[in-house]
C-alpha cells in the first residue's frame, strides 16, 4: 500500500488524540440521534421508502430491489438479470417521459479515524494515526434500456480527488431467442459474484473491501483481484425467478485494464495478449419452516472458478515494457452462499488461489528453468458476513475474514514467519436509511473495522510504505467511520 | 490484543448485536403493533391459505412495507407517494374491490386470486410480477392485504366460477361470438374492431371516478388477468370489479361465452392465434357478406 497519511514531525499526543476521537464520535452520534431520528420519522414523505434511476422509472421504493441498498434482494436480482426490465409492457424507453434521464450519483461525506501499528517512521517505529472529515469517491451511474431487451450500464467513477475512470461500461443483449437463459454482455463489468463487493454495505477504509477478493501471496507478480471489474464478453442466463443462474465470461488477461494496460488509470503497466475465463453458477431454494409457519426464506449457494494467465516478462523497447509475453496460468476457485433465516442473513465465502511458480520470482521469464526450491504460491480463506434487518431501514452488520498463505513461492522467502501475509479482519457496522424514497436515498453509516496482517501492510487503512517496520510482527490497522451515504 | 481475544470479542459482540436485533424485531412483529411507517389495519389479524401454504399477516406486514408501500401507501388505500405518478392508480385495499377474481361480481376474491395477481402482476400497469418473492412471502402478503378492509372479517369469498371445457374452435363459434359482441354492445367501449375506440370509450371512469380506457385488442397487449382462453372466459363472466367492465354471467350461457372468447381472439391481430387464422381465411372468402359491427347492425352474416 502506498503512503496515504504521514505523521508529522510533531506527532500528536496519543492520549489527547484518543479523547478527541471519543468526543468527535460522541458528538456525531448524538447529532445523528437527536436530529435525524425525530426529523426522519416526522418527514411527511418519510412514510415511504430507492437506485433512484430505476425507482424513478418504475415508481418502486428502493427496498423493493434491495435488502438494504446497494445490496440486491432476489426481486432486484431478477430485475438486473432481465436487463433492468420488469418484463411488463413498459420497459422500452419509448414509454418514458422525455424528461426522464437514468442517472444516479452517489457520494459519502464522512468522518473517519485510521490507525496502524508497526510502521517505519522517521521518528522511529510506531503507530500511525490520522483522523478527520473526508469525502468518499463518487459514482455517476447511468443504466437502463436502450430498447426492449437491450440494456446498458455506464458508470464513471472518481476517487475523492475527482480523478475519473470507467468503473463499468457495457451493453447487454437480453433474452436472446426469447429465452432468459441467453444473455450476452460486452464491455467492462463486475463478474457474476454471488457476493458482490460492488454492492456491499461497508464503507470504511479497512472494512470497505473483501480482503480475499484482492489478495495475492506476498512476492507474487500476479495483480489479479477477484473483486475487480474485468473487461470482456459474458454469456449468462437464469431461470424465470433467477433461482438458477450461470455465467461464462471470456475476459482480457489485463485485470480490467483499458488501452492495453493493466489498469484503468494512466501510466499503468502494459498487458499481455491472452484471455481469461470466469465460470459462475448458483442455485437458490426456499427453506421451509415448521408446518403452519412461514419459512426461513430464500437460500442461495454457488460456486465459481477463474482461470487466467499473466505474463512472466515483456517485450521491451529501450528497456520499457511494451507487451507481456511468456504467460503462465493461475486460478481461483471457491464457493459462496447467501443464507437467510427470516430477517437474519448470512454470507459465507471460501476461496482457494493458486499461482504458477514463476509468479513468485519476479523477472524470471518462463522460458528459463525454475530455481531449486521454487513452488507455486497458494492461499486460501474467506469470510463470514452477517446482516440483521430490523426493518427495511435499519440493518446491523458484522464480518469476519481470514486469509492464509498456503505456500510461499520459496519456503525460505519469508523473514522467518510461516504465516507471512496472513490476514485476519473483523468489521461491525450499522446502517440506517432515514430516507428511502423513489427519488433519492440517504443512509447513515457507522463502522468499526480491525485488520491484523503478518509481515505485510493492510490492504486498506493507512500505512507508511510497502512493508511493515517489523515484518515478523503483527500489524494492526483500525478504522472508525461515520458517513452520510446518499444517492439521487 | 491477541488473535484469540480478538476473535472471542468479535463473536460475543456479534451475538449481542444480533440478539438485540432479534428482540427488537420480535417486539415489532405483531400486525397491530405501532409502526411509524404503517397505518392501523381494519382487521386485527388474518391468514391466507394458498396451495397448502398458510400466509401470516404479521409476516406479510414486513413484505408490504418493503415492496408495496410506495404505491399502495402506508394505509393500504392506494395513496402511496408514487400514486400521483401512476396511471392506472394503485389498488385501494380498504375497499376490498379487485378486478381479477374467480368469484362472482361484488364478492370477495379467493386467497388464490390475490396470490395469482401478485404472482402475475399486471402487464399494462406499474404493478410488476412478484414471482421473485417466494410462495410463502406471497401468501403472507395476501394475508396482510386482507387486514386493510373490514369486509374480510364479515364476508366470505364468493363461490369459484365453474369453467366448463372449451368448445371447439369453429367458424360457426366465431360467427356466433361476433353476434354476441354486437348484441351485448361490447363494441360501444372496445370499438367495432377492438381498437378501444367505441362511442362510450372516452366517457369511462372507474369506481373512484378516474378516467379509464377499455382494453385495446389490436395492439398485442396481454390481458391483465391472464393470457389463456380460460382467463378470458373468466374475465367477462366475473367482470372486472371497480371498472366499467360488467359481469355477463347472468346474461349468457357457457357455450355462448366460449363463442365470444373465440371471436375476441380474432380481434387480436398482432398476436397470431388459431381463431385469427380461421377467421382471416373465412373473411377472405366471405368478407363482403359480413355486416359491419356497430349501431343498427345484427353483427353476423347478412
Amino acid at each position: 500500500m502506498t503512503t496515504k497519511f504521514r505523521e508529522g514531525a510533531n506527532p500528536m499526543n496519543t492520549k489527547w488524540s484518543r479523547w478527541k476521537t471519543i468526543w468527535t464520535c460522541a458528538f456525531l452520534l448524538i447529532a445523528i440521534v437527536l436530529c435525524d431520528a425525530r426529523a426522519a420519522s416526522a418527514l411527511p414523505t418519510g412514510k415511504v421508502m430507492a437506485i433512484p434511476a430505476f425507482a424513478r422509472k418504475y415508481g418502486l421504493p428502493c427496498s423493493a430491489c434491495h435488502t438494504a441498498w446497494p445490496e440486491l434482494n432476489n426481486f432486484g436480482q431478477v430485475f438486473r438479470d432481465n436487463g433492468y426490465q420488469l418484463m411488463n409492457d413498459r420497459d422500452s424507453p419509448i414509454w418514458q417521459n422525455p424528461a426522464y434521464f437514468p442517472i444516479t450519483f452517489r457520494i459519502t461525506p464522512n468522518w473517519h479515524r485510521e490507525t496502524t501499528t508497526n510502521q517505519a517512521l522517521d521518528s522511529g517505529n510506531g503507530t500511525l494515526t490520522q483522523a478527520g472529515f473526508d469525502l468518499s469517491g463518487m459514482d455517476l451511474w447511468s443504466a437502463g434500456t436502450l430498447y426492449k431487451n437491450i440494456s446498458f450500464v455506464l458508470l464513471p467513477s472518481s476517487d475523492p480527488t475527482a480523478v475519473w475512470h470507467f468503473e463499468a461500461a457495457f451493453i447487454r443483449f437480453d433474452n436472446l431467442k426469447g429465452s432468459p437463459w441467453l444473455n450476452l454482455r460486452f464491455g467492462r463489468f463486475e463478474m457474476d459474484n454471488l457476493i458482490s463487493e460492488k454492492r456491499f454495505l461497508f464503507l470504511s477504509a479497512n472494512g470497505g473491501l473483501y480482503q480475499i477478493y484482492h489478495f495475492n501471496v506476498p512476492g507474487s507478480i500476479n495483480n489479479f483481484g477477484y473483486g475487480d471489474n474485468q473487461i470482456g464478453v459474458e454469456l449468462a442466463g437464469h431461470s424465470a425467478n433467477s433461482y438458477t443462474r450461470y455465467s461464462v465470461a471470456v475476459l482480457s488477461s489485463n485485470e480490467g485494464g483499458v488501452n492495453f494496460t493493466t489498469d484503468v488509470v494512466p501510466g499503468a503497466p502494459p498487458s499481455n495478449r491472452s484471455y481469461d475465463v470466469n465460470l459462475a453458477f448458483s442455485q437458490a431454494f426456499n427453506a421451509p419452516g415448521a408446518p403452519g409457519e412461514s419459512g426461513f426464506g430464500l437460500e442461495r449457494i454457488g460456486a465459481f472458478a477463474y482461470i487466467g494467465q499473466r505474463p512472466t516478462n515483456f517485450l521491451t523497447e529501450g528497456g520499457t515494457p511494451l507487451v507481456g509475453i511468456n504467460n503462465k496460468p493461475f486460478y481461483r476457485i471457491g464457493f459462496a452462499g447467501d443464507l437467510s433465516y427470516k430477517n437474519f442473513e448470512l454470507l459465507p465465502l471460501f476461496m482457494y488461489g493458486h499461482d504458477n511458480p514463476y509468479f513468485g520470482i519476479p523477472g524470471l521469464a518462463s522460458t528459463q528453468p525454475l530455481p531449486p526450491g521454487a513452488q507455486a504460491p497458494t492461499f486460501y480463506g474467506g469470510f463470514l458476513e452477517a446482516h440483521y434487518y430490523f426493518n427495511p431501514q435499519n440493518v446491523a452488520l458484522a464480518r469476519f475474514e481470514q486469509v492464509n498463505v498456503g505456500q510461499q513461492a520459496f519456503s525460505n522467502i519469508t523473514t522467518g514467519s510461516g504465516s507471512n501475509g496472513n490476514i485476519t479482519a473483523v468489521t461491525v457496522g450499522y446502517r440506517w436509511y432515514p430516507i428511502m424514497f423513489s427519488r433519492a436515498g440517504v443512509a447513515l453509516d457507522g463502522e468499526f473495522s480491525r485488520v491484523r496482517t503478518i509481515g505485510e501492510q493492510p490492504l486498506g487503512g493507512i500505512s507508511s510504505g510497502p512493508v511493515a517496520a517489523d515484518p515478523t510482527a503483527a500489524t494492526w490497522s483500525n478504522s472508525i467511520f461515520f458517513g452520510i451515504d446518499f444517492d439521487f | 490484543m491477541t488473535l484469540k481475544k480478538f476473535a472471542v470479542t468479535f463473536a460475543l459482540g456479534s451475538i449481542a448485536l444480533l440478539s438485540a436485533g432479534a428482540r427488537v424485531s420480535t417486539a415489532q412483529s405483531h400486525v397491530n403493533s405501532p409502526d411509524p411507517l404503517l397505518g392501523t389495519p381494519s382487521v386485527a389479524t388474518e391468514t391466507s391459505q394458498v396451495n397448502g401454504l398458510t400466509g401470516h399477516a404479521e409476516e406479510g406486514k414486513h413484505e408490504y412495507r418493503r415492496f408495496c408501500i410506495g404505491c399502495h401507501g402506508p394505509d393500504g388505500n392506494g395513496q402511496g407517494m408514487n400514486a400521483q405518478w401512476i396511471d392506472p392508480q394503485p389498488r385501494d385495499f380498504t375497499e376490498a374491490t379487485f378486478k381479477c377474481r374467480s368469484t362472482p361480481t361484488g364478492t370477495l376474491p379467493t386467497d388464490e386470486d390475490l396470490f395469482n395477481a401478485i404472482t402475475r402482476g399486471f402487464v399494462t400497469t406499474n404493478m410488476p410480477s412478484w414471482r421473485p418473492l417466494n410462495p410463502q412471502q406471497r401468501a403472507d402478503l395476501v394475508a396482510f392485504i386482507k387486514t386493510w378492509s373490514p369486509r374480510w372479517a364479515k364476508e366470505k369469498p364468493g363461490a369459484v366460477l365453474n369453467i366448463p371445457p372449451e368448445t371447439a374452435i369453429t367458424i360457426e363459434s366465431i360467427l356466433h361470438g361476433r353476434e354476441l359482441f354486437q348484441k351485448l354492445e361490447c363494441w360501444k367501449c372496445h370499438g367495432p374492431e377492438g381498437h378501444a375506440d367505441g362511442p362510450s370509450a372516452s366517457t369511462l371512469t372507474d369506481s373512484k371516478g378516474n378516467p379509464i380506457k377499455p382494453f385495446n385488442f389490436s395492439t398485442g397487449e396481454r390481458f391483465m388477468c391472464g393470457d389463456s382462453n380460460r382467463d378470458l372466459y373468466r374475465i367477462f363472466m366475473t367482470g372486472l370489479d371497480g371498472s366499467p367492465m360488467p359481469s355477463f354471467a347472468d346474461v349468457i350461457q357457457p357455450n355462448d361465452a366460449w363463442d365470444l372468447v373465440h371471436f375476441l381472439r380474432t380481434l387480436q391481430v398482432a398476436l397470431p392465434n388459431q381463431e385469427l387464422t380461421l377467421w382471416q381465411s373465412y373473411k377472405a372468402a366471405h368478407g363482403k357478406d359480413l355486416k359491419p359491427i356497430g349501431p343498427d347492425s345484427a353483427g353476423g352474416a347478412q
